[in-house]
């Protein structure tokens, strides 16, 4: 719809806003909101958005048309009114211990009460000592710090389809809770973390891993090192005032090195190995014609998701490990007998954008005779909170590159961190002819960019390659239900669990939006392009691994066994 | 566990209201009729078979005061305590039922899961007042001894 509203006495023209809310946004005035998302759907709960039109009535913003000529008015003293009341009563109800509250700063609640000045609550603070769910690898659940919002219910069932949560109970003893109470690693949850990327409070927080770095460093005995994902590298900036999409990747390394990290690498060189194993496997496959579409294995969130929901479709994954834990097992192997000679024991740190890293990284396969491929996986939030433990003024460091020879990577295995990255990495492996950047751009462009389901066919050997990529696994749900009933077909099918692929993971800054996404990807692509390696079999550091450490060992960068699974 | 007859009963109530996501609380409602609760693997079951998400389906049974996740006892009293049963002592015979059952506001059902005792807002029958209701049958003019006398009666029909 389009026409023209006046708000505040200004006129603003609209064209397709969905709500007044939007409208009101539009003319440069921020409404506070707690349940609003412009990607979820609308609830209406918070009733902080309201305004009052010119009769005299209030009603939430976020819940109305706009419509032509409608008058509304955000300043009203019946609204600010209205919106101090609301936010007393919300903090009466909530556990108000901020100085130990992992969200104080960035806090919405509390962002809010400083915003419109609540200095006294008038009611008596209602102590509800709801015990604690820590039960997660991934996150850690209080719910005497939820104020009912509902973000994290819809999030995890209208974009991840999974719905581990719900509000249980009714009126004064409404809770949002798992299935039977029951504790949330209990449940179907999939550990990919928006719940704690939306939640406005500290009610879902990441579990943070920083002690364990710390323990490691001072260790004399243990040999650290960290890989860091390429997701990581254009939001870290955000923590530090930085524009979304910005690369701090010298800074990163530099930061990690200054706290005590003895070597710091690129998990984009195991994306590298990724897409050579990828490629090969999928060649294979499409040539027996067996287990197609090939499903990428890099998303822990999506295998757990395949697992509980698609049993069927397991043996469709690919077996090769995502690029965390193949760099793992290769630290692990190249530093075996190092580390015997000079009684030494190599930890690795994961610098990941995901919190359900931390649960891949935990799972039994990924453990060999009692050392693990990775031993602490910390997320993007927990190197910033890292950085400000030590003391480090980011601003003031002097960039580094990563250390050789796991450091080198190329533009393909950099993009892995978007939508459609693996794809273009997978596709650009496969073709005799390798694009340049103007013809990537071309060739790609269905493979990129933020919409939730892409499709792509690429003729690979005058074969033609039919590819999916889907993000959000709600859509991913869909997608493979059509497939089960032979309404699609395709050879190849990328999925990521959250929406924009690991750039926009449960572990990175928030608030996230599609804007802010799209930024971040471009960042990866630019790094892309800049790159000197233009496809992953030109890295000259992973073919030589393959020549050497790798050569009789590649069941290293494979999953025999996929717990879930019969095999 | 689910038995197979179990099974064969929620599929068969599942069949008859159809598996759109609206029907859940008339099935629900069916399902407690036969087990006098909702157990939670039958929820589970029927949250796989809807396809309905676990959480969304205790969600819905915490939501009603009418479903319950505890099993019940034979004889369900409810004692009203509206208005007109509240000011003629519905309280006492609320009293004289936890008394003489070993119940109280948080233990609701005896051990021999043969008694529930609770109370609701009110019966629509005021002028019976205090009125109780025990398996859809409805005791006018109660009073804490006829109440008890009533419960003789009952622990002799066992």
């Amino acid at each position: 719809m389009k026409g023209t509203m006046i708000i505040d006495g200004r006129k603003i023209d609209f064209d397709g806003e969905k709500n007044i809310l939007e409208v009101v946004r539009k003319a440069g005035i921020s409404l506070p909101t707690f349940c609003y998302h412009s990607e979820l759907s609308i609830y209406g709960a918070c009733r902080m958005c309201m305004v009052e039109d010119k009769w005299g009535n209030t009603f939430a913003s976020c819940s109305q048309l706009p419509k032509d000529g409608m008058e509304v008015f955000t300043n009203t003293p019946k609204v600010q009114k209205y919106r101090k009341n609301i936010l007393e009563m919300i903090l009466a109800n909530h556990d108000r211990d901020c100085t130990a509250c992992d969200r104080t700063g960035k806090c919405q609640l509390q962002e809010l009460a400083v915003r419109f000045g609540i200095k006294d609550i008038r009611f008596d603070e209602i102590e509800k000592s709801l015990p604690i769910d820590k039960s997660s690898l991934s996150i850690v659940r209080n719910p005497n710090k939820c104020i009912l919002c509902g973000d994290c219910v819809r999030v995890c069932e209208e974009v991840q389809g999974v719905g581990a949560l719900s509000f249980a109970h009714r009126g004064s003893s409404m809770t949002v809770s798992a299935a039977f109470d029951r504790d949330i690693a209990e449940v179907n949850c999939i550990n990919c973390g928006q719940c704690r990327a939306v939640c406005p409070t500290g009610a879902i927080i990441i579990k943070k891993e920083n002690h364990k770095v710390w323990e490691a460093i001072h260790n004399k005995r243990k040999r650290v090192i960290a890989q860091v994902a390429p997701a990581v590298r254009v939001a870290l900036g955000e923590e530090f005032g930085l524009e979304p999409g910005e690369i701090t990747i010298g800074k990163i390394v530099a930061a990690l090195k200054t706290i005590g990290i003895h070597e710091v690498y690129d998990t984009a060189f195991a994306a590298d190995m990724t897409v050579i194993e990828e490629s090969k496997e999928f060649v294979e496959r499409l040539t027996k014609g067996e287990n197609l579409p090939l499903f990428t294995s890099c998303c822990p969130g999506w295998v757990k998701f395949a697992e509980n929901k698609f049993p069927d479709m397991v043996d469709n994954i690919s077996t090769c490990k995502s690029p965390q834990q193949m760099f793992g097992a290769v630290i692990k192997e190249y530093y075996k007998k190092i580390d015997k000679e000079e009684d030494k024991e190599t930890i690795l740190i994961s610098v990941m954008p995901c919190t359900a890293k931390k649960a891949e990284a935990a799972r039994e396969e990924f453990e060999y005779n009692g050392v693990k491929d990775v031993d602490i996986v910390i997320t993007t939030q927990e190197l910033a909170l890292l950085i400000k433990e030590a003391g480090i003024i980011f601003e003031q460091l002097e960039e580094e590159s990563f250390d050789m020879p796991f450091g080198l990577a190329s533009g393909s295995g950099i993009i892995f961190g978007a939508t459609g990255g693996v794809t273009e990495a997978v596709v650009t492996r496969l073709l005799k002819d390798k694009p340049d950047h103007f013809a990537k751009d071309l060739l790609f462009s269905d493979v990129r960019g933020m919409e939730n389901l892409k499709e792509a066919s690429f003729d690979v050997d005058g074969k033609e390659v039919k590819v999916a990529i889907v993000h959000g696994l709600k859509v991913a749900n869909d997608l493979i239900n059509q497939i089960k009933a032979g309404e699609r077909y395709y050879d190849f099918v990328e999925v990521m669990a959250c929406p924009g692929g690991c750039i926009a993971g449960g572990g990175q800054p928030v608030p996230m939006d599609t804007a802010m996404r799209k930024e971040r990807a471009k960042g990866l692509y630019k790094l892309d392009r800049t790159s000197h390696i233009k496809s992953s079999e030109k890295n000259p550091l992973v073919m030589s691994l393959f020549e050497d450490l790798l050569k009789d060992n590649h069941e290293l960068l494979h999953v025999h066994k996929k717990s879930g699974a019969d095999a | 566990m689910l038995t197979l007859e179990m099974k064969d009963t929620i599929d068969e109530v599942v069949m008859k209201h159809g598996s759109k996501q609206s029907s859940i609380i008339t099935i629900l409602q069916e399902i407690q009729g036969n087990y006098r609760y909702l157990p939670e693997e039958v929820l589970e079951y029927i949250a796989n078979k809807m396809d309905i998400t676990p959480s969304k389906i205790y969600g819905i049974a915490t939501f009603y005061e009418n479903f319950s996740l505890e099993p019940k006892g034979k004889y369900v009293i409810k004692i009203c305590d509206g208005t007109a049963c509240h000011v003629r002592k519905s309280i006492p015979i609320l009293n004289a039922l936890h008394k003489e059952l070993g119940l109280s506001k948080d233990k609701q059902t005896t051990d021999d899961l043969m008694f529930t005792v609770e109370t609701v807002s009110c019966l629509g029958a005021c002028g019976l007042a205090p009125v109780l209701n025990i398996n859809e049958k409805v005791y006018g003019k109660m009073t804490p001894e006829s109440t008890v006398e009533l419960l003789n009666k009952l622990r002799e029909e066992i």
